[in-house]
C-alpha cells in the first residue's frame, strides 16, 4: 500500500542532496523516492494516461459538438464512440430556465446573476455589517419582482412555470435566509435555562435531523394539504421551500450551538454585569462572537444544503436537476443523458467548489 | 449586603441584576480592579458571607423567574396552538375524504410488487410485511454501504497523505469532485450508466464467473443452507472465544510485560474449529457459477442494477467525506508521537497500529458517526431510481391507501430507530477508545 508522508511538515528537500536539475529532483522526491513508490507512480501514470486518453477520445475527438436544430442523427451515429455535446446547445435554455416563457427568459437569467452578485458581496468581510441584511432583503425582493413580474410592465409568470437554475438558487437562498434566523432561535432555545423551551428545541432538532430530507419533502407535498383548512392550498414550490427551511433550521441550529458553546463564560457574565437584557446580550455580545467561530462549518453546511435542494426532484419540482432529467425524456435525445448530467454536475460543482474554496480560505486566515 | 461603587455610571438596574445573581447565599468574592470598560478604578465589595437562603413561596417568584415563566408559557402556548390548529384541520380533512386513521391498514393485502428484496415476498402479503421487506432493503444497502465506504474512504484518506505526489493529488481530485456534486445527481448518473451496459447476452466478464450487464452485477455464490449455517455459527462462536482469550493475554502482558502471540488462538478458534465442524458434518461448499440461459442468468448472486447503482453512489460519495475525516484524524496526531515511536525503533506496522491509529481514532470516530447516519438517511434517495427501500414502499403505500400520516410516521420511526442505534453503538465505541486521563 501507500507510504504515509510520516511528518507532514517536515522539510522534505532537506533530506536529499541539493544537486542536479530541479525538475529531476522534484520527480525524485515526489514520485520515485523508493522502489515501491516508483512502481506505484508508474502504474498510476499508466492508468491516468489511459483514462485521460479514452475520455479525450470520447469527449473531444469523437464528440459531436453541433447539429442542426432538433436533429440527433449525427449523435446517434456517434453513439458509443463519441459524446454528444450537441444536446447542450439544443436543450440548455430548458435545462437552465425550465418552462419559463421563452421570450422572458432574460428575467430568470438576470435573477441568477443577482444571486451570484449577492453571494459574492456576502463573502466580503468589509460588508459584514447590518447593511448586509438590508442588501439581502432588497436583492431578494428584486429577484421576486423579476421572477413573478406583474409590475413595471413585466408580464406575470406564475411559479409553476419557473424552473431550472433559478429555482435551485431560490430554494437554497430562501432556505438559508429564513433557516438561519430560525437556527439562531433554536440554538438559543437549546441553551436556554427554561426547561420547556429547551425541550421543544431539542425535540425539533432531533426529530428533523433523525429523518431523511426525502421524508420531509414527502410530508410537505402529501401531508401539508391535510394540515391546512379546507380550500386553503399553497403552491408546491412554497411547500417544498417550507420543508427546506425547517430542515436547514435544524442543521444550522446545531452548528450555531457549537459556536455558542465556544464563547467563553466570561462574556456571558460580563454582559449580565452590564445589565443587558437577554436579547441585547445575545445580539450585541454573544452571537457576533459565536457566529464568527463557526463560519467555516456554516459554509460547509451551506454547501451540503445547496446540494440537498436537488432532492426536490423526488416530489416533482422543476429545479436544475429535474429540468435536466426532463430534457432527456425527449425520445430523439434519450440516449444522451450522460452528457446532460455532466453539464449539470459542472454547474453544481462550480457553485460548491467556490464555496468550499472560500471556506478553506477563511480557515487559513483565521490560523 | 453592602456594596460600594466608584463608577457613577453603574446604574441601579444593573446593580439590582447583580444583587439578584448573588441571591444564592454563598460567599461572594469580588475584588477591586481597574475596569477597562469604565476607564477608572472599579470596586464592588460585598460582605456578609452567609445570608439565610431566601424563603421561597410558590407565588413569590422573582422578576426573572416570572419573565422566564412568561416566555415558556408563550412559546409552549404557540406550539400547542399551532399543533392544535393543524390537528383539527387534519381531522376535518380526513373525515371529509373518508380516510380512517390508524394502523389497521397494515394487516391488509399490499398488492404491490417488490422486485428485489432480502426477504421472501409476494404481492399477496400484508402491508406490514412489505414494510419489513423495505426495512430489510434499506439495511441491506446501508450496512454494506457503511462497510465499503469506510474501507474505501480510509484508503483514500491515507492516499491523500502519501509521500507519492501523484497518488495524493489523485486522491484530492477524487474527494473534491465527489463532494461538490449532489448525491442524487451522482445516483442518476450511475443508474444511467448501469442501464447503458450491454444486454445479458453480451455481458462484460471482468473475471471468470462475474458478469456485468444491464441486469446488474452477477457474482458466483455459495448457497447457504442449515448445514453451512452451523459452520458459520461455529466461526462466530470462535470469534467471541478468541476475543475473550485475547483480553486475557493482554491482561497477562500488562502484569508481567511479556508479549504473548495471539495468532495461534485465532487460527485455532476461527479457522480450524469451523473447518473441523465442516469436515465432521460433511458440509458441501460448492460454488454456484452463474450461467447464461436464454436472456437471463441462472444461479449465482445477482445485484440488481438499482441496488448496485445505489450502492456505488452511496459508497463513493460517503467515502469522499470519510477520506477527509481520516486525513484530518491522522494529521491531528502530534509529530512528537511519530518521532518518539521512531526513536523507540518500532516497526512501521506496529507503530501505525499501536501508536498512531489509537490516537487518530479519537478524532475520527465522532464525525464518522454522523457520516454513517448520513449514509443511512441518504439511502432513501433510492426512491428516485426505483430501488424499493422503506421510503419507496411507504410512498407506494401512501398512494395506494391514502394513509399519509401513518406512512410518514412509519418512515420516521424506522429512521429514528436506525439513527439512534448507530448513535448508541458509536457512542459506546467512542467511550471505549476515548483517552483515559491518568
Amino acid at each position: 500500500m501507500t507510504v504515509i508522508a510520516d511528518t507532514p511538515d517536515a522539510p522534505r528537500a532537506a533530506r536529499r542532496p541539493q544537486a542536479g536539475n530541479p525538475a529531476l529532483r522534484w520527480l525524485r522526491t515526489n514520485l520515485f523516492s523508493s522502489i515501491p513508490n516508483g512502481i506505484l507512480s508508474v502504474v498510476l501514470l499508466a492508468i491516468l494516461a489511459k483514462g485521460i486518453f479514452s475520455f479525450a477520445q470520447w469527449g473531444i475527438a469523437n464528440a459531436v459538438w453541433l447539429t442542426p436544430a432538433n436533429d440527433s442523427s449525427a449523435c446517434r451515429a456517434a453513439r458509443g464512440v463519441g459524446a454528444c455535446w450537441a444536446i447542450i446547445p439544443e436543450k440548455y435554455r430548458f435545462i437552465l430556465f425550465g418552462t419559463y416563457p421563452f421570450d422572458e427568459q432574460w428575467r430568470p437569467a438576470l435573477a441568477v446573476l443577482l444571486f451570484i452578485a449577492l453571494y459574492y458581496l456576502s463573502t466580503r468581510r468589509a460588508l459584514w455589517r447590518r447593511e448586509l441584511v438590508y442588501l439581502w432583503i432588497g436583492a431578494l425582493a428584486l429577484i421576486s419582482v423579476l421572477m413573478w413580474g406583474g409590475v413595471f410592465g413585466l408580464s406575470f409568470v406564475s411559479q409553476d412555470r419557473w424552473g431550472g437554475l433559478p429555482v435551485t438558487l431560490i430554494l437554497a437562498t430562501f432556505g438559508l435566509a429564513f433557516g438561519f434566523p430560525l437556527g439562531i432561535l433554536v440554538a438559543l432555545g437549546r441553551r436556554s435555562k427554561l426547561p420547556a423551551i429547551r425541550s421543544l428545541s431539542v425535540l425539533y432538532v432531533e426529530l428533523i435531523r433523525g429523518v431523511p430530507l426525502v421524508s420531509l419533502l414527502f410530508m410537505a407535498s402529501v401531508m401539508f394539504p391535510l394540515f391546512m383548512p379546507a380550500g386553503f392550498n399553497i403552491d408546491k414550490l412554497l411547500r417544498a421551500q417550507i420543508a427546506i427551511i425547517l430542515f436547514a433550521g435544524a442543521y444550522l441550529a446545531e452548528v450555531i450551538r457549537g459556536g455558542l458553546q465556544a464563547v467563553p463564560r466570561g462574556q456571558y457574565e460580563a454582559a449580565d454585569a452590564l445589565g443587558l437584557s437577554y436579547w441585547r446580550k445575545n445580539r450585541l455580545i454573544i452571537l457576533p462572537q459565536a457566529i464568527r467561530h463557526v463560519i467555516p462549518p456554516l459554509v460547509n453546511t451551506f454547501i451540503a444544503f445547496f446540494k440537498d435542494t436537488s432532492l426536490v426532484l423526488i416530489i416533482g419540482i422543476f429545479d436544475l436537476l429535474t429540468t435536466a432529467k426532463t430534457a432527456i425524456i425527449d425520445p430523439a435525445w434519450q440516449q444522451f443523458s450522460v452528457e446532460v448530467y455532466i453539464f449539470v454536475a459542472a454547474i453544481y460543482f462550480v457553485f460548491c467548489f467556490a464555496m468550499s474554496r472560500y471556506s478553506r480560505g477563511l480557515e487559513a486566515t483565521r490560523r | 449586603m453592602r456594596s460600594s461603587l466608584s463608577g457613577e455610571d453603574f446604574t441601579g438596574s444593573a446593580m439590582k441584576h447583580l444583587l439578584h445573581e448573588f441571591e444564592i447565599g454563598a460567599t461572594v468574592d469580588v475584588r477591586c480592579r481597574k475596569s477597562s470598560l469604565l476607564g477608572k478604578g472599579f470596586c464592588a465589595v460585598t460582605t456578609e458571607a452567609r445570608r439565610p437562603p431566601p424563603r421561597r413561596r410558590f407565588f413569590a417568584l422573582g422578576r426573572n423567574e416570572l419573565k422566564g415563566l412568561f416566555w415558556q408559557v408563550l412559546v409552549v402556548g404557540i406550539a400547542l396552538a399551532v399543533i392544535g390548529f393543524l390537528w383539527s384541520n387534519t381531522v376535518t380533512n380526513l373525515s371529509a375524504r373518508r380516510i380512517t386513521t390508524g394502523f389497521a391498514f397494515l394487516g391488509r393485502e399490499a398488492g404491490m410488487p417488490i422486485a428485489d428484496s432480502l426477504f421472501a415476498y409476494n404481492p399477496r402479503d400484508t402491508y406490514l410485511w412489505a414494510f419489513v421487506v423495505g426495512v430489510g432493503n434499506t439495511l441491506r444497502v446501508a450496512v454494506i454501504g457503511i462497510v465499503l465506504a469506510t474501507i474505501l474512504g480510509t484508503l483514500i484518506g491515507i492516499s491523500r497523505l502519501s509521500a507519492n505526489w501523484l497518488l495524493s493529488r489523485l486522491a484530492a481530485v477524487y474527494v473534491e469532485t465527489l463532494r461538490d456534486i449532489p448525491l442524487l445527481l451522482q445516483l442518476l448518473f450511475w443508474y444511467v450508466l448501469m442501464q447503458a451496459l450491454p444486454a445479458a447476452r453480451a455481458a462484460w466478464r471482468p473475471v471468470e464467473g462475474v458478469f456485468l450487464s444491464n441486469r446488474g452485477l452477477i457474482l458466483p455464490a455459495i448457497p447457504i443452507g442449515s448445514l453451512q449455517l452451523w459452520v458459520l455459527g461455529t466461526a462466530v462462536l470462535g470469534l467471541v472465544a478468541f476475543y475473550l482469550v485475547r483480553r486475557r493475554l493482554i491482561a497477562q502482558q500488562m502484569r508481567d510485560g511479556k508479549p504473548r502471540p495471539a495468532w495461534p488462538f485465532a487460527l485455532g478458534l476461527i479457522v480450524a474449529l469451523p473447518a473441523a465442524v465442516s469436515l465432521v458434518l460433511g458440509v458441501p461448499w460448492t460454488i454456484e457459477w452463474p450461467q447464461l440461459r436464454g436472456f437471463n442468468f441462472v444461479g449465482g448472486l445477482t445485484l440488481a442494477p438499482e441496488y448496485f447503482a445505489l450502492l456505488i453512489a452511496l459508497v463513493t460519495y460517503t467515502s469522499a467525506f470519510i477520506a477527509e475525516i481520516v486525513r484530518s484524524g491522522i494529521q491531528s496526531v502530534p509529530r512528537g508521537q511519530w518521532d518518539a515511536a521512531n526513536a523507540l525503533g518500532l516497526r512501521r506496522s506496529f507503530m501505525l497500529r499501536q501508536i498512531i491509529l489509537p490516537q487518530a481514532l479519537r478524532v475520527i470516530v465522532p464525525p464518522m458517526t454522523s457520516q454513517y447516519l448520513n449514509l443511512t438517511k441518504n439511502s432513501s434517495l433510492a426512491v428516485a431510481i426505483g430501488y424499493q427501500d422503506v421510503v419507496s414502499i411507504a410512498n407506494t403505500t401512501l398512494n395506494q391507501t391514502g394513509q399519509a400520516i401513518e406512512a410518514i410516521a412509519l418512515i420516521m420511526a424506522v429512521f429514528l430507530t436506525i439513527s439512534l442505534s448507530i448513535s448508541f453503538f458509536m457512542n459506546w465505541y467512542n467511550a471505549r477508545i476515548a483517552l483515559v486521563e491518568r
